[in-house]
């Protein structure tokens, strides 16, 4: 035990004085990695990121990127809204409802399995080219995730609490909101983590399918005017709209929502 | 400290609780059933401390999860102390705090909506939670965490007080200072308390009354009365107590 604390203590100094360092330092290797075999490859197929980023840039300015990341956007924050709701609703009952849970888990089982692009390709079949069609049909291949997860935390509920709000007469609603939601919190956090990820991609081959604007129907258009660059630049711009929402949403609602927690060592 | 000793408006309820419990079955996840009560009856006077003593899973804390109406299949019948609006309050063997609610918020979230303001330093200093109020559960000792529980518990002024077995897994000198505390905040406001105990020291100290329960079907052995009021009772008077009631409940101690 002692010959390991000095190894175990230095890299934790150093990740805690500069966890953002670290992080740069990767992204600049990968960046490193994908210049010089662009460069080397000298290829139609692997531009460089200044090609991508002039490609970026044009577009950019044109506010063609800009309304497309919008729409993508608009279609992600319904869709996971909806998923979310549905999903926690449907996964809530289930958690807490023996028989309900016994008779619809085939369905849920079902549903998981579904392709998505089966789901999305019915979806406009029977609901037309339209953007509830669209929005729909991402919410219902999330749907079943999210199902799953919740109803994990509703069987994990805590009886002891439970207890304790019956016997000190909680309302309904005070028992929700501070029995049994705070104790759903972590899988809701999961839920919505996985779900926004999985969403937007599918987001991306919802518009390609059915709809005249978005990331996904730029992609498409550049793959047929065979543009790497755009199609790069587009990609990154929309993961990047995704990581600040990761950091700048995510992340701080889940730290408020945790502070209760004792803080590990 | 000094306000928890004002007069206050008479606490617990106008009757006595009453508790009779026929017959009381478990099913067993095989099947089997266990016969946890054969026949249990007694009351408890208003505004009186009674024990529950017995051996281990002979029934007790399923007598209080009757009567905290958290087991409602049994035969029998129970006559809970009448206040309107009728208040319970339970300490369980565990905390049972919200892990995500200040200590401050688990007290007052236990209060009836028409009290939610109410000024709790007096109950807070009493337990000596002064300085914790804003911290929560996870950041507490046991023993912290069972003031805490105590203080839930009195906050809301209830009409009649169950507490199952609220000092275990506490180390003797913690336990000690706990039970102090209680004498303390429940003799400024007493109230209909019934507790469920291992410890004979405990009961001997805290209570009026003391029920011993034998084992599993669990019948009553014996009720012994203790009229000593609890400022006298000593070291000495507790020790003498205590040999005679073991002398006559053999096995107790």
């Amino acid at each position: 035990m002692a010959l390991e604390a000095p190894s175990l203590s230095a890299p934790s100094v150093i990740s805690r004085l500069a966890p953002g360092l670290v992080t740069l330092a990767s992204l600049a290797g990968l960046l490193a990695l994908w210049w010089i075999t662009a460069t080397f490859a000298d290829s139609r197929v692997l531009p460089t990121p200044p090609q991508v980023a002039a490609a970026f840039w044009r577009d950019a300015v044109s506010g063609e990127m800009e309304f497309h990341l919008a729409m993508t956007l608009m279609r992600v924050a319904a869709a996971f809204v909806i998923a979310m709701v549905i999903g926690s609703a449907i996964g809530i009952a289930l958690g807490m409802n023996r028989e309900a849970n016994r008779f619809f888990d085939p369905w849920l089982i079902l549903f998981l399995n579904l392709p998505a692009l089966v789901v999305i390709v019915l979806a406009y079949i029977w609901f037309g080219l339209n953007e509830a069609a669209a929005i729909g049909a991402i919410a219902v291949n999330k749907i079943p995730n999210v199902v799953v997860t919740m109803r994990e935390g509703a069987r994990a509920l805590d009886r002891d609490l439970d207890e304790m709000a019956r016997v000190y007469r909680f309302s309904t609603v005070k028992t929700l909101r501070h029995v049994v939601l705070p104790q759903l919190q972590p899988y809701f956090a999961a839920a919505s983590r996985s779900g926004i990820s999985l969403i937007w991609k599918i987001a991306l081959v919802v518009e390609l399918l059915g709809r005249s604007n978005g990331v996904g129907f730029q992609i498409n258009l550049y793959f047929q005017l065979f543009d790497v660059a755009s199609i790069l630049a587009y990609t990154l711009a929309f993961v990047a709209v995704m990581l600040i929402i990761e950091f700048a949403l995510v992340q701080p609602f889940e730290a408020y929502s945790t502070r209760w927690r004792p803080k590990r060592a | 400290m000094s306000n928890l000793s004002k007069p206050i408006p008479p606490a617990g309820g106008q009757n006595a609780l009453e508790v009779e419990i026929r017959d009381k079955v478990f099913r067993g996840a095989d099947g089997v059933d266990v016969r946890a009560i054969a026949d249990i009856a007694f009351a408890v006077e208003p505004a009186s401390f009674a024990t529950l003593i017995g051996p281990s899973g002979c029934g007790k804390t399923t007598t209080l999860r009757i009567i905290l109406g958290l087991d409602s299949e049994f035969s029998g019948q129970l006559r809970l102390p009448e206040n309107e609006p009728r208040r319970i309050a339970a300490v369980f063997q565990e905390p049972r705090l919200l892990p995500w609610r200040t200590v401050e918020d688990n007290v007052r979230l236990a209060l009836a909506d028409d009290a939610t303001d109410r000024d709790l330093s007096d109950l807070f200093a009493a337990l000596g939670l002064s300085e914790m109020r804003g911290r929560f559960p996870g950041e507490l000792s046991l023993g912290l965490a069972r003031r805490a529980a105590l203080a839930r518990a009195f906050a809301i002024r209830p009409s009649l007080l169950v507490l199952d077995e609220p000092f275990v897994s506490l180390d003797e000198q913690t336990a000690g200072r706990l039970r102090n505390l209680l004498t303390e905040v429940w003799s400024a406001r007493p109230t209909t308390a019934l507790m469920v105990t291992h410890n004979l020291r405990e009961a001997v100290q805290l209570s009026d009354k003391i029920i011993f329960l034998t084992e599993r079907p669990a019948r009553i052995r014996g009720i012994h009365e203790i009229s000593t009021p609890r400022a006298e009772r000593d070291t000495r008077w507790r020790e003498t107590t205590l040999s005679t009631v073991a002398k006559r409940y053999s096995g107790v101690l």
